[in-house]
């Protein structure tokens, strides 16, 4: 069998349904337009399944295919697939997440007027992020990269005469921006000093020695940039909760599944170059650690059901972070998987929350939504308590893998800070939780649609079970890891962490429960008890304030200086050579008054100037 | 006699014609006027002839000439201030602009 054949039915049929929608978007009807979605992702779907199949069966990785793109001065460009298992594996989970993500947006999207174009968009993406995970080279990787940026600004942005949407679009697209740059200068100085885009000759440009240590980390960081970036990693997180402006099933999508985790996958793609540094390894570890618990702690006090998923996101993001920098390959890559199934699913229940609803995102104004809806409430059950990592939820396994690799690698400041929180996010998970579903509210609900329902509960029993392939038999790592890096094995087992991470869990459950559950205490008084540090929180720590006040206004400053440069002073110049035309003209035009004495009085004056001058030439040239 | 003093009211008869054209505003006076200018190039050109440095008739000829233009010309000039006269009804100079731009 062909395999780069199949690589190709992966990613063509999202980019044929893209380019379909995009020529029919008139003529298309909705049902046509969600059937070709789901059926081009579909086929994606069955073909990555097929990978993986013969990818486990194999046992190595499959053959890589490239075609020389171009020629650059001899260097050959080259385009290609590689298989390695982490890309069949993200392949599988993005045409997995997308294809669900279709089927959901068919119920959520439904009474919108630009249903073709979110559709297309939504193809675009999937086709995006699909070649991004096989990309065998880093210039395949950039252009990928941006393509997914543009797809997120492009979604963020979908409702764009909501000016909140259109700023929340830019804000993405800049901030990212900023991280991509870090990944553009890393991509430029590799070319220019190994002469090539290949990660395999960047691998063995690092294996044969060729490059200095200190070079090795500069490029590792320049990378890791660029994921936090994207993976919105402290500094650059605040594009994320703003991002929830777009459509829930693009937040399901983009902003939990597949986009945003694309930053950790680039970071394990090229694990080996951030292995070769300690340093970088460092940065990664305490970037990722700390984003971690940033983000948990400002997630305790949003209110806004969408926000608080997108902290938790960045916080399980910079978990993922804090693995890959404890050379815990295995289990980033694992709570990237289980994370993806689960944040999917909370957020897809999450729209599914805000349609029943009536398009309310404010959790102070929910309540008693079980009594209404149990379906929904279990299903958002399972995420949140896969999310705060009770057993035997997927979410435990790849936290306590995570933990495990912090606790082996000696990190053990590290590893309290994700301790803390593990039990930061089983808190404010449930805190939504029950804010949403418990209560003696008896809100008016509107009925939620098969075509949502049916994708939650897939990503529900995923979400469930995910964590059986890696426990007990390490299944996972040992495919991952096949014919690689031996040093990526995982550490042995300790039993007390995983018991210590489900008391830690249980605990802010429990306290979220006695707070909101049965409000036994009020949190209220919690909040007027440290009002100083509640508004801190609520705030989000004040970094949009500071970066407003940091860079955004000196920058507008700057941008206001050179206006009035530009108005009063290159204008000014402009304008003054046009008064003088003018005024000259004005003299010239007066002095034609049609008095023939005044032309005679003209004509001897120059007459006499002419010759004073021709003898003043004379006398003195 | 030297040529410096024929000369010398040659030029003070053409600015007193070339005054007398740009400051009066009675357009017979310009007419006069011009006159005047033309006369004063007359006696250059006779001065010329006797007491330049190659003397010759030809000068002489040429002022002739030159006078029977004048004359033509101040008939011309004449009819054309009686045309403007009847239509504008002035012989002011000042008054006629119709040239203006």
């Amino acid at each position: 069998m062909n395999k780069d054949w199949f690589v190709l039915l992966v990613l063509l049929p999202p980019l044929l349904a893209f380019l379909l929608m995009v020529a029919g978007r008139r003529i298309l009807s909705k049902r046509m337009t969600s059937l070709f979605g789901v059926l081009s992702t579909g086929i994606s779907l069955v073909f990555s399944l097929v990978l993986l199949v013969s990818s486990l069966r194999s046992g190595v990785s499959l053959p890589d295919w490239e075609f020389t793109w171009l020629t650059l001065d001899k260097k050959p460009i080259q385009f290609g697939v590689t298989l390695q298992p982490l890309n069949v594996l993200m392949l599988v989970i993005v045409s997995l997440v997308s294809f669900l993500v279709h089927i959901y947006s068919s119920g959520y999207m439904k009474d919108d007027e630009r249903f073709t174009v979110f559709y297309s968009y939504l193809a675009l993406f999937t086709f995006s992020m699909l070649g991004l995970v096989i990309s065998p080279n880093l210039l395949q990787i950039y252009i990928f990269w941006e393509l997914v940026g543009v797809c997120s600004f492009l979604l963020v942005g979908f409702w764009y005469f909501k000016p909140e949407a259109k700023r929340a679009a830019q804000k993405a697209f800049i901030v990212t921006r900023i991280g991509d740059i870090g990944l553009f200068i890393a991509i430029a100085m590799i070319f220019a000093k190994i002469g090539s885009f290949e990660l395999h000759d960047l691998k063995g440009a690092i294996e044969a020695g060729k490059l200095s240590s200190g070079m090795i980390t500069l490029f590792a960081i320049l990378i890791f940039i660029g994921a936090v970036g994207k993976s919105g990693q402290f500094p650059l997180h605040t594009w994320l909760p703003d991002a929830m402006e777009g459509p829930t099933p693009v937040s399901a999508l983009i902003h939990a599944a597949t986009m945003v985790a694309a930053g950790v996958y680039l970071v394990a793609n090229t694990f080996w170059l951030f292995q070769a540094s300690s340093v970088a390894m460092d940065v990664i570890a305490y970037v990722g650690g700390f984003t971690a618990i940033f983000a948990a702690t400002i997630g305790i006090a949003q209110t806004d059901i969408k926000r608080i998923l997108a902290y938790s996101t960045v916080s399980q993001l910079g978990y993922m972070m804090l693995a890959l920098g404890s050379v815990g390959y295995v289990a980033g890559v694992f709570h990237l998987m289980t994370h993806a199934f689960f944040k999917a699913l909370l957020f897809l229940a999450a729209g599914a929350v805000i349609v029943s609803l009536h398009h309310e995102q404010d959790i102070r104004k929910m309540g008693g939504l079980w009594k209404k809806n149990k379906g929904l409430g279990w299903l958002f059950l399972i995420g949140c308590l896969s999310i705060a990592g009770i057993p035997p939820f997927s979410g435990f396994f790849s936290k306590d893998e995570i933990l495990l690799s912090v606790y082996a690698n000696g990190r053990y400041g590290l590893f309290i800070v994700g301790v803390i929180a593990a039990f930061l996010t089983a808190f404010y998970m449930f805190r939504l939780f029950f804010k949403v579903f418990a209560g003696s509210h008896e809100p008016k609900t509107a009925r939620v649609p098969w075509s949502m329902t049916g994708p939650m509960i897939v990503l529900a029993i995923l979400s469930a079970v995910a964590g059986f392939i890696q426990f007990p038999t390490h299944f996972l790592e040992t495919w991952l890891i096949t014919g690689g890096m031996k040093s990526l094995h995982g550490p042995e087992s300790i039993a007390w962490i995983p018991v210590l991470a489900v008391i830690v869990s249980l605990l802010g459950i429990s306290l979220a429960y006695l707070m909101y559950g049965v409000n036994k205490w009020d949190s209220r008084r919690v909040a007027q008890a440290v009002p100083w540090l509640h508004q801190c929180l609520v705030r989000k720590y004040y970094v949009d304030e500071m970066y407003h006040s940091l860079i955004v206004l000196p920058l507008k400053g700057f941008g206001w200086l050179l206006q009035v440069w530009d108005r009063y002073v290159i204008d000014g110049l402009v304008q003054l050579c046009g008064w003088i035309s003018m005024r000259v003209g004005k003299i010239g035009s007066t002095l034609q008054n049609g008095q023939a004495q005044t032309y005679a009085l003209i004509s001897v004056v120059s007459f006499v100037i002419l010759i004073v001058s021709l003898l003043a030439g004379r006398l003195f040239g | 006699m030297n040529i410096t003093s024929y000369l010398a009211l040659a030029a003070i008869l053409f600015s007193i014609g070339l005054y007398g054209v740009i400051t009066k505003r009675n357009a017979v006076m310009v007419l006069f006027s011009i006159e005047l200018m033309l006369n004063a190039v007359n006696i250059n050109l006779v001065a010329f002839a006797k007491y330049g440095i190659f003397p010759s008739i030809s000068g002489q000829v040429f002022s002739l000439f030159s006078i029977a233009i004048a004359a033509a010309e101040a008939a011309v000039g004449i009819a054309i201030l009686i045309a403007l006269y009847r239509n504008k009804g002035t012989v002011e100079a000042d008054k006629y602009n119709s040239m203006k731009g």
